[in-house]
């Protein structure tokens, strides 16, 4: 099977500071990704280097495209690039507000990626993102409504609907459930998976928290310094880690 | 008149803004940015238009000006005299008469020709501004034609009032390639830009930018399937000439509130009374 996404090499410096290094791995269709480690450690410098918002100084970023199959992303022209990223990817921002237009009503802000695709049915667009507001739990007589107006799950639930209007193949997300109350992460990592297994979603999940990944990710990626340190299925790293860090990362979630 | 080089601007500055605007004319619907000079009137006067007027006008051309359809607002009246006084060129009020025409929110209804300028006062060029703030950002869209964005625009408009209600600045897409803002026409008007004869040029001052659409060039305002673009107006005739097909403003006649529609266009007006059309409110 050819993997949707085959990440070879990637390297990132900040100046002399390492942000990442020599990161690679294969993600194939229908599979979720976690990338855990301390703060600083370089994951979501290796998630912008993914998704084509950072240039890495090095490293191919190999997606699996519907028209051409695989193509090295980090070289594609950019207006291509930019199509990927309105088409089947998906970005979801650890703060809803960089995810979504603040000015624009929930309708328009998940309707933004059909128009951008060339939708120009004014009913068809309301229609789905009323039925993609009920799939993520808004109310859909929200659909006028500011993001402005809404609570820090809701933005998040619908910086998510917004993403996925378009039948995204790979979503990448930073930190989803990060500054959210707990109660209102369980619901959103609930809406998530279920998102996830009815779409056959691919997804790579930057994250500090290690409950997050026993819930969503099939396999895991722990980094340390810009490196990865250990890779794996997910139940096997995190029941049986064999890098002394992942065994200290391990241990100090099981000590809360 | 001898205080001033020809139409105020020196030479150089006037080369400077006709490379921008032949460039702007190569691309059609592409802002071009251009150093905008102090003009010895505030921005809000069309600062813009005034310097591409001062870059088109010749000594043999005859010159209007007009403001929201009228020739006789102080607006208009200070910037005839201003090229009067600084480039000796003669003026009128009629459309047809006129080699170059000044503008400001309306096209003349009497349709244009090949011998004629048009040039447009434009406060904000930028169409994509409302929702992008981010000027690398716009010009990237620009440059990539991604304009999803124009329509999130007009999809807010018939969320909130049930259609399009954008009455001015209705944003258009040029040669099926820029997408841009006509300056605060009425949407009425937008129609007119498309396939016109005349030369289309558009000024913008205190943003630095002109852009163009040459003869003959295809304008189509953007809307969509189920709401189709109308260039509509006030269902009325001109009280004065009875005119059927021009744009009309309402006017208050008298403290007991009674109201009537004139076209905005005076001069179309008065070439039509003096033709012998009348409208019931005329004396
Ligand atoms: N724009 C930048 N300029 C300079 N150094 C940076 C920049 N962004 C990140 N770094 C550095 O690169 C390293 C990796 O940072 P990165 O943001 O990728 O970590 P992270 O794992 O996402 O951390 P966190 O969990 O706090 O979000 C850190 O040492 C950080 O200080
Ligand atoms: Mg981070
Ligand atoms: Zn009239």
């Amino acid at each position: 099977m050819t993997p949707l996404l085959s990440v070879q090499g990637i390297t990132k410096h900040y100046g002399a500071h390492i942000g990442c290094a020599d990161v690679s791995f294969d993600l194939y269709p229908g599979e979720v990704m976690g990338i855990v480690g301390e703060s600083g450690s370089g994951k979501s410098t290796l998630l912008n280097c993914m998704a084509g918002h950072l240039v890495p100084d090095a490293g191919q970023v190999v997606f699996d495209t519907r028209a051409d199959g695989p193509k090295d992303t980090v070289t594609m022209s950019e207006p291509e690039r930019r199509m990927l990223g309105r088409t089947d990817w998906a970005f979801v921002h650890q703060h809803a507000r960089d995810g979504l237009r603040m000015g624009v009503s929930a309708g328009g802000n998940v309707g933004e990626r059909l128009m951008a695709v060339g939708e120009r049915h004014y009913g068809d667009i309301r229609g789905k993102a009323t039925d993609w507001l009920e799939r993520v739990e808004i109310d859909a007589a929200r659909v006028d409504d500011r993001p402005t107006t809404f609570s820090g799950g809701m933005q998040q639930r619908l910086q998510i609907a917004r993403n996925l209007v378009t039948g995204p193949r790979l979503v990448f997300m930073d930190e989803p459930t990060g500054g959210l109350d707990v109660s209102v992460q369980a619901r959103l990592l609930d809406l998530l998976r279920g998102l996830v297994r009815d779409m056959g979603l691919s997804a790579i999940i930057v994250t500090h928290d290690l409950a997050v990944v026993r819930l969503l990710a099939d396999r895991l990626m722990v980094m340390k310094s810009g490196r990865v340190v250990e890779a794996g299925l997910t139940d096997q790293v995190l029941d049986d880690p064999q890098h002394a860090y992942s065994q200290l990362l391990v241990s100090s979630v099981l000590q809360v | 008149m001898t205080d001033y080089n020809f139409a105020y601007l020196d030479e150089q500055t006037k080369r400077m803004i006709r490379r921008a605007i032949l460039k702007g004319l190569a691309i059609p619907g592409y802002q071009v940015p251009f150093a905008s000079r102090e003009m010895p009137m505030p921005y809000g006067w069309g600062t813009g238009g005034v310097q591409v007027s001062a870059a088109v006008l010749t000594p043999d051309d005859t010159f209007k000006v007009i403001d929201q359809g009228a020739d006789d607002t102080t607006n208009a009246v200070s910037i005839r005299s201003f090229f009067e006084r600084t480039a000796g060129v003669e003026t009128t009020t009629a459309t047809t008469e006129a080699s170059v025409i000044q503008t400001r929110h309306r096209i003349p209804e009497e349709p244009l020709t090949e011998d004629q300028i048009l040039v447009y006062q434009v406060p904000i060029p930028e169409p994509l501004r409302f929702l992008e703030p981010r000027e690398s950002e716009t010009r990237k869209m620009h440059s990539l034609e991604e304009y999803g964005l124009m329509h999130v625009k007009l999809y807010e408009d018939i969320s909130r009032h049930g259609h399009i209600a954008t009455s001015y600045a209705y944003p258009v897409k040029v040669e099926g390639r820029y997408v841009m803002d006509p300056s605060p026409i009425p949407k009425f008007d937008n129609p007119k830009l498309s396939d016109m004869a005349a030369i289309q040029l558009f000024g913008a001052g205190r943003e630095q930018r002109i852009y163009a659409l040459p003869p003959y060039t295809q304008v189509v305002s953007l809307d969509f399937e189920d709401h189709p673009f109308e260039a509509s107006k006030a269902d009325h005739l001109c009280g004065l000439c009875d005119a059927t097909d021009s744009y009309l403003d309402e006017v208050i006649m008298d403290d007991q509130g009674g109201r009537m529609f004139v076209c905005s266009d005076t001069d179309y007006c008065e070439a039509r009374r003096a033709a012998g059309h009348k409208g019931k409110d005329a004396a």
